[in-house]
């Protein structure tokens, strides 16, 4: 590939240079099975309790409410499975699909009717609705921390108040995947049960994850086998993925401030040009409500699926948001769920900056979206 | 390059790399329903992405599927309400393959669309227009399926396959190592499963399925079907004891009276169709001497065609055609119009 300008960092980041190092490092030097009692596994083990260590840091928790996964899909997955399913799930309807269509089986196979709570049109959780539909009948509330599409930031540690107080048996499940590069998520911690995060998201390798399991939340297996994570996720252990998660996530806790407001000051540029330099553009929420490296616009007569097709040829990675397993767009329910217009949600662009975005990134995308506009408009 | 995951497309998109163009491949999806055949499916899609990828071109994914089912689906299902046979097929053709993926294939600024399909483009003509014609490949053609296609999209449209026989395709695709080389085709209505119980399912999920009575030519009863939407003008089994033996042909359906009517061969004959939602290869209608073909490889037969009144007359007597089926019009392998039977 040509050069490119990556505007996709809410789909993946590249891997940061440290990451990557103790990734190949410990991949080449440090392949034993940690559950082994010989030298070879001793030394992985070290490496993997290391990581639980310094990753429990960066979060907050204690090593041992650490539960290391796959990834962000199967810890969410897994909190879903594994705790509250003797009441109803409550969710908010602007979860990822990781948590919509685990609920949705569930429903299937429980016969039971969840809680869908609403947003507004900012993309954030309804509390007023919330305090009304909440009662002791709900064992778990799913809800992101940030949000994957349009970045709108959850007032997770309100809702925790709110949950303990109308549903005190249920479980606060708190999707964190999009926002440890945009903040501190020890005060989340502090106040949920289980919360879920995913490496790749911030600088980390693809294929791992880790689930926080609040010390005193009873959890489930949902996956059986040898009892590693103890009892809670059976399988050997991604040691070189979990060492190079807990680095990513060590290095994002360490220069976020920095970072945050380097990135906030070129997604400004980049929404203020987007918005001065194409008609019929505009913000899809106000940027108080979101993280700082999200830019979601709307472009009235504009289908994303040819934006996103003309930006690729001009070397721009954008995304429209939401995409089905075939990689066709469709009219993203987040944005449905914002009350947003169907014929609008269709001409949506996201474009995610993160730490590698650079100015020279910027100036691309504002070349290229008010060119591949231009182009489709007759 | 409209890559729909199968051999034909995969071939073609390998000959026009070669021929030195600039391609991108697409794949539409069309349906978001369960079926798990035709051309749309995410096994396809797969398909049509790793053989892009190995010809080393951009692969896209168009979704249409509010198309679809607004332009193919809902009035499939309507016409089946309404007693007819209708050809899904072509009306994908009419309005996602060669309008809305032209259209969007203009909008990025693509100089031509390329399709699979075993038809030839022949031409251009004095007057610089193309004309349709049979692919190479009689047994493969589908100039049925594609004949509506209008002059001005004609001129922008390329089908490198229609060269080709079948056996050449497979061939070329193994020398090229492409994987979709021996896949089997796909016959099948592609938003309806094979699994899982089929038209009949699929139809009675969307509308009440309706029991009729099946009348002799008399008025007499002599059987009884659970679905009258279901039943297509020619049918001879599946009427409750009155097809077998009698060779009985299904030569009439009234949907509303909850009648199907059974007569012989001879009743089922008739000497000529009217057509409406009539299309001409070269823009301008007329009326003469052709090959009329009501099915996608139907044997073509010859007739007169009226084109001010939009009537087809065979010169021998031809088996009654199910409204909603559409009758193509050929001057030897040139495709001159075709239209839908009333």
């Amino acid at each position: 590939m040509a050069s490119f300008a990556y505007l996709d960092h809410a789909a993946t980041t590249p891997m940061l240079p440290e990451s990557l190092r103790a990734f190949s490092s410990t991949l080449q030097d440090n392949f034993g099975n940690p559950s082994g009692s010989h030298g070879v596994s001793r030394r992985a083990r070290s490496a993997l309790d290391d990581a639980r260590e310094q990753l429990a840091s960066v979060l907050g928790a204690q090593a041992r409410e650490l539960v290391f996964t796959s990834g962000g899909t199967e810890a969410l997955n897994l909190a879903l499975g594994g705790a509250g399913r003797d009441g109803r799930i409550a969710w908010s309807a602007v979860e990822h699909d990781a948590v919509r269509n685990t609920v949705a089986a569930f429903e299937r196979q429980l016969q039971r009717a969840s809680l869908e709570l609403p947003v507004d049109c900012c993309g954030v959780l309804d509390l007023d609705a919330v305090g009304c539909m909440l009662d002791p009948s709900v064992s778990i509330v799913a809800v992101m921390a940030v949000n994957n599409e349009v970045g709108s930031v959850q007032p997770v540690v309100e809702l925790a108040a709110m949950v303990r107080r109308l549903a005190p048996h249920a479980v606060l499940l708190v999707d964190a995947v999009q926002a440890l590069p945009w903040m501190d998520l020890r005060p989340i911690v502090a106040v949920a049960d289980l919360i879920a995060v995913s490496a790749h998201k911030f600088g980390g390798p693809k294929g791992v994850g880790a689930l926080i399991v609040k010390e005193g939340v009873a959890i489930e297996a949902t996956v059986f086998g040898g009892g590693q994570e103890r009892d809670r996720r059976s399988g050997t252990q991604n040691v070189a993925g979990a060492v190079a998660m807990a680095v990513a996530a060590e290095i994002t806790d360490r220069d976020r401030v920095g970072a945050t407001a380097r990135i906030e000051a070129m997604r400004d540029r980049l929404v203020d040009g987007l918005v001065a330099s194409v008609e019929g553009l505009t913000e899809t929420s106000p940027r108080p409500s979101k993280v700082a490296g999200n830019a979601h616009v709307c472009i009235e007569g504009i289908e994303s699926e040819e934006l996103l097709v003309l930006l690729d040829q001009a070397g721009i990675c954008a995304s429209a948001g939401s995409a089905c397993a075939s990689g066709a767009v469709h009219a993203s329910p987040v944005l449905l769920a914002m009350g947003i217009p169907k014929e609008r949600a269709l001409g949506s662009l996201r474009l995610t900056l993160g730490v590698s975005t650079t100015d020279a990134d910027i100036e691309a995308a504002l070349v290229a979206v008010p060119a591949a506009v231009a182009r489709l408009r007759p | 390059m409209g890559m729909s995951g199968g051999v034909d497309s995969s071939v073609a998109a390998a000959v026009m790399i070669e021929a030195g163009h600039e391609v991108a491949g697409a794949t539409l999806r069309l349906w978001g329903g369960e079926s798990d055949s035709g051309c749309c499916s995410v096994a396809d899609v797969d398909d049509a992405r790793r053989v892009a990828q190995q010809l080393d071109i951009a692969h896209y994914v168009f979704n249409f599927s509010d198309e679809f089912d607004e332009r193919v689906v809902a009035p499939y299902v309507q016409s089946h309400v309404d007693g007819q046979t209708p050809n899904p097929c072509i009306e994908c053709n009419r309005h996602l393959k060669f309008d809305r993926f032209l259209h969007r294939a203009d909008r990025l600024g693509f100089d031509a669309i390329v399709t699979g399909h075993h038809v030839r483009r022949v031409g251009p003509g004095t007057d610089g227009s193309y004309a349709l014609a049979r692919g190479e490949d009689r047994a493969k053609d589908q100039s049925y399926v594609v004949h509506m296609i209008a002059p001005d999209v004609l001129s922008r449209c390329l089908f490198p396959i229609g060269e080709m026989t079948k056996v050449e395709v497979r061939k070329r695709a193994q020398q090229l190592n492409l994987r979709t080389a021996n896949k089997p085709e796909s016959m099948d209505v592609c938003f309806i499963a094979k699994t899982g119980g089929g038209r009949r399912v699929f139809l009675g999920n969307r509308i009440p399925l309706r029991p009729a009575r099946v009348l002799n030519m008399d008025g007499a009863q002599v059987g009884s079907v659970d679905a009258v939407e279901l039943i297509t003008i020619g049918q001879r089994k599946g009427l409750g004891g009155a097809g077998g033996s009698d060779k009985r042909y299904v030569v009439d359906i009234d949907t509303h009276s909850g009648v199907v009517t059974v007569g012989d061969l001879d009743d089922l004959l008739v000497d000529s169709v009217q057509l409406h939602t009539v299309v001409w290869g070269s823009g301008e209608k007329r009326s003469g001497s052709f090959a009329a073909q009501s099915s996608a490889h139907g044997v073509p037969v010859s007739c007169r065609f009226d084109a001010e009144a939009d009537v087809v007359t065979f010169s021998d007597p031809h088996a009654r055609i199910a409204p909603g089926q559409t009758v193509v019009l050929y001057e030897a392998d040139t495709v001159v119009g075709g239209g839908i039977a009333s």
